[in-house]
């Protein structure tokens, strides 16, 4: 027996505008943790040490376990025939709406626990605030959520410091990934048209004013790790609104092969 | 008895398939039977963390042991609010837990969600002793760390606590 059923239709209460920019948010949000445990679920057997590779294979299924409950709601929210599966496996890269950070490569360690720590900063206080929702099912999924992300924030911020203020060598790694990577943090504060409508109808936080709390904790953890701040960095956009890097296409072609080569296929 | 607290007897013997010496009244995870008048039964039950996999087998022994029971219609529902916390695992599942040679939860003296809080105490489970330390806080499942002990230097899992 499986607990996927044909998504019953959700959302009726609202008028079919405001479903439907709730429909855009949560895929938005399901796009992204998907793709995000896509890529730490490529770790697993690979991790450099036996317990890291556990953390983050247990980090992509908590990811990939939060993207089923917010597939299973969007396909609800659309009231038609597809379900959770269609919307991860069926879609083209163009239709997803994950920001730029999360589809990056995963590099060295260094470059996916600094990736992993500019983003769990900012999805603990996403869900901090999203358990507060009027909307049920994404205050429901966010509660559940928050109390796993308070554990994935506390692993990637204690790796930063390890590497930041441990060796020369995970120190210049770090900073290599920094490079890299900061100038996709942006995209995460960044509001959508969608966001926009949703935070001023008060059913979503306003994401720009989770930046304050994120600088601060990020400018602390730094600190610890003996890490500057990096300044004026002019940011990456696009993700969020389907425009992503071409690592997106690489990422589905992967994800999606089995449901592209036999249709319909189920376990 | 009420129809009800028949099944509710009857899922203790469905365990949870990763930690099997508990079941799933033992761990939490049953939230609510509901049997209607035409006799159909509604199980509901809880994630204990958003992607745990046991959930599926778990729906599937639920209903395979209420069909072995006689009952015709079951389903079986996933709840997600009020999301999964350690607190509703009973006092006789933490000392079965304890038995097995998992470390029970341990109430932190603190914010769980500082992120910069002290790791709690856990107690060996094979020889009692506090000195411990954690290794890593993901372990062999979802709701687990992995500690060890420094006095007889077992590893051993810790079940994390959850709030």
């Amino acid at each position: 027996m499986d607990l996927h059923h044909t998504p019953t239709p959700a959302g009726q209460e609202y008028l079919p505008e405001k479903r439907a920019l709730l429909l855009d948010y949560t895929l938005q949000l399901a796009d992204t943790s998907l793709i995000l445990g896509h890529r730490l679920s490529e770790w697993c057997g690979h991790g450099p040490i036996l317990e890291q590779d556990l953390a983050m294979a247990n980090i992509a299924l908590d990811l990939i376990g939060e993207t089923r409950s917010l597939y299973q709601y969007a396909a609800e929210l659309e009231g038609q025939s597809r379900t959770e599966d269609d919307l991860a496996y069926l879609r083209e890269a163009v239709h997803y709406k994950n920001p730029l950070l999360v589809e990056q490569p995963n590099g060295d360690f260094a470059h996916t626990i600094l990736r992993q720590f500019l983003f769990d900063g900012y999805h603990f206080l996403l869900l901090q605030q999203l358990q507060n929702s009027p909307d049920q099912r994404l205050a429901a999924i966010a509660a559940k959520s928050f109390k796993e992300a308070s554990y994935h924030l506390k692993w990637s911020s204690e790796w930063v410091i390890r590497l930041g203020d441990g060796t020369e060598e995970s120190k210049a790694r770090l900073l290599k990934a920094m490079d890299h990577l900061w100038m996709f943090s942006g995209e995460l504060f960044l509001m959508t048209e969608t966001e926009q409508q949703l935070a001023q109808a008060g059913i979503i936080p306003d994401s720009a004013s989770l930046l304050p709390q994120w600088e601060a904790h990020v400018a602390k953890v730094f600190a610890e790790a003996t890490l500057e701040v990096p300044q004026n960095v002019f940011m990456q956009k696009g993700g969020k609104i389907g425009r992503h890097s071409e690592h997106l296409g690489y990422i589905l072609t992967e994800l999606q092969y089995l449901q592209r080569a036999y249709p319909g296929l189920e376990w | 008895m009420t129809p009800e607290e028949k099944i509710w007897q009857l899922l203790e013997e469905v365990s949870d398939p990763e930690i099997p010496v508990l079941s799933i009244l033992d761990l939490g995870v049953l939230r609510q039977v509901q049997v209607r008048e035409d006799g159909k039964v509604q199980v509901t039950i809880t994630p204990t963390y958003s992607g745990c996999p046991a959930m599926n087998t778990i729906a599937t022994d639920v209903k395979l042991k209420l069909l072995s029971e006689g009952y015709k219609d079951v389903a079986v529902d996933l709840q997600l609010s009020p999301a999964w916390t350690t607190d509703w695992l009973t006092l006789e599942g933490k000392r079965k837990l304890e038995a097995y040679g998992i470390a029970p939860p341990v109430e932190p003296d603190g914010d769980i969600h500082a992120l910069f809080g002290r790791d709690p105490v856990v107690r060996c489970p094979l020889c009692q002793s506090k000195s411990t330390r954690l290794v890593s806080q993901f372990g062999s499942t979802s709701c687990k760390a992995h500690y060890q002990c420094q006095d007889c230097l077992e590893p051993f899992d810790y079940f994390k606590c959850l709030k």
